[in-house]
């Protein structure tokens, strides 16, 4: 007879004595990621001109959704030896002995798989193969090539996280489009901004970690010059969906107001380099990042739900 | 003389109350794939289903 012992540091994978809750298996997902990747897919679904099933629709999000989640898993299982070292990621699932780098694999394989297989089912075989690409760009080229070699790691990574709306789009109507291209670019670049601000604040974690972001590798002035001359690329481009068409006058105002408080803080954040306040600034703008991108997708979603509430006669 | 029966991996109680709980998350999981299936079907087969040639 064997007692099993507390699977802490266990190296065998033995599933049958882990201690694992289903808990660890959704945190190994990255939720908060996957919510924002729903939103984002969701609201290229929403403006996509055409309509869709909403079985379909759900059953497509769905996927999206796990598919990202997959993506998160494997990076966890790729990642855990540098996680552990890092205080923002020490306390996750597979540093902490919860769950193994190989059952996370098997979790987020397995999931990849069956998320391409049920949007590809549901809704059409382009969005399959833009999720597919997705999940392959995320887990393959971002995490185990890119993070680790160059300080535009997250420029080009950033393209997996631009794609959910480009996802959306093809949801419904099997194809990409010049609308759906500036969606994807206006994620594309907003991460450099938003990432480098958290870089600037997190700069010991990352160095620790051997992770050559682009305030340890370049120095963080470079850094701050990098990041205004994003938000300067970033801001008129979040305008075009108004230009395009695409979106509506409430959307062309807002994308005014929040584009001209997201170039102040990167302003206040090139040109205030030291003490507390230089801090403060990239912690500023590292939070309007999240409130700006938010905010254009949200008003994108609003403007079509009363353009279609208005339609039905609600 | 009787010798002792191997008992195999005999596991702890938490060890057993985490393995129920994820038998629990696979067993909805897998019922919520099938309910996504069914409903998948029916939306896609659209309510002409019955209108064919026979």
């Amino acid at each position: 007879m064997t007692m099993l012992t507390e699977p802490a540091g266990r190296s065998d994978g033995a599933l049958a004595g882990s201690l694992a809750l289903p808990g660890d298996y959704w945190e190994l997902l990255k939720p908060r990621v996957m919510s924002l990747v729903v939103f984002t897919a969701l609201a290229g679904l929403v403006v996509a001109p055409g309509h869709v099933h909403p079985v379909v629709a759900l059953v497509s999000l769905l996927a999206t959704a796990v598919g990202a989640g997959a993506s998160g898993a494997l990076n966890m299982a790729y990642e855990a030896d540098v996680d552990a070292l890092m205080k923002r990621t020490s306390g996750r699932p597979i540093p902490t002995g919860r769950v193994t780098s190989g059952e996370a694999y098997a979790f987020g394989g397995v999931l990849s798989v069956v998320s391409v297989m049920m949007i590809g089912i549901a809704a059409n075989w382009l969005s399959a193969a833009l999720l597919a690409f997705t999940i392959v760009f995320y887990a393959l080229i971002y995490t185990v090539w890119l993070k680790r070699a160059t300080p535009q790691n997250i420029v080009i990574g950033g393209a997996a996280g631009a794609l959910p709306p480009m996802i959306g789009y093809a949801i419904v109507t099997n194809s990409v489009t010049l609308d759906s291209f500036i969606l994807f670019a206006i994620i594309f670049v907003w991460t450099p901004p938003h990432f480098w601000a958290l870089a600037l604040l997190k700069s010991e974690d990352y160095a620790k970690a051997g992770i050559p972001m682009m305030p340890i590798a370049k120095g963080t002035a470079r850094t701050r010059l990098e990041i205004l001359l994003y938000t300067i690329v970033l801001v008129p481009l979040a305008m075009m969906p108004w230009v395009t068409g695409l979106a509506g006058a409430v959307y062309g105002a807002v994308a005014l107001v929040s584009g001209a408080v997201m170039m102040w803080l990167a302003w206040r954040c090139y040109s205030v380099r030291v003490g507390p306040e230089a801090d403060k600034a990239a912690r500023n703008l590292f939070a309007f990042s999240i409130l700006y991108l938010f905010l254009l997708f949200a008003v994108l979603l609003a403007e079509r739900g009363l353009a279609l509430a208005a339609h039905l006669g609600l | 003389m009787a010798v002792p029966k191997d008992r195999g991996i005999v596991l702890s109680p938490a060890q057993q109350r985490s393995r129920r709980a994820r038998n629990v998350a696979i067993g909805l999981i897998i019922g919520l794939l099938v309910m996504i299936v069914y409903a998948l079907t029916i939306a896609k087969l659209g309510s002409h289903v019955g209108d064919r040639a026979l």
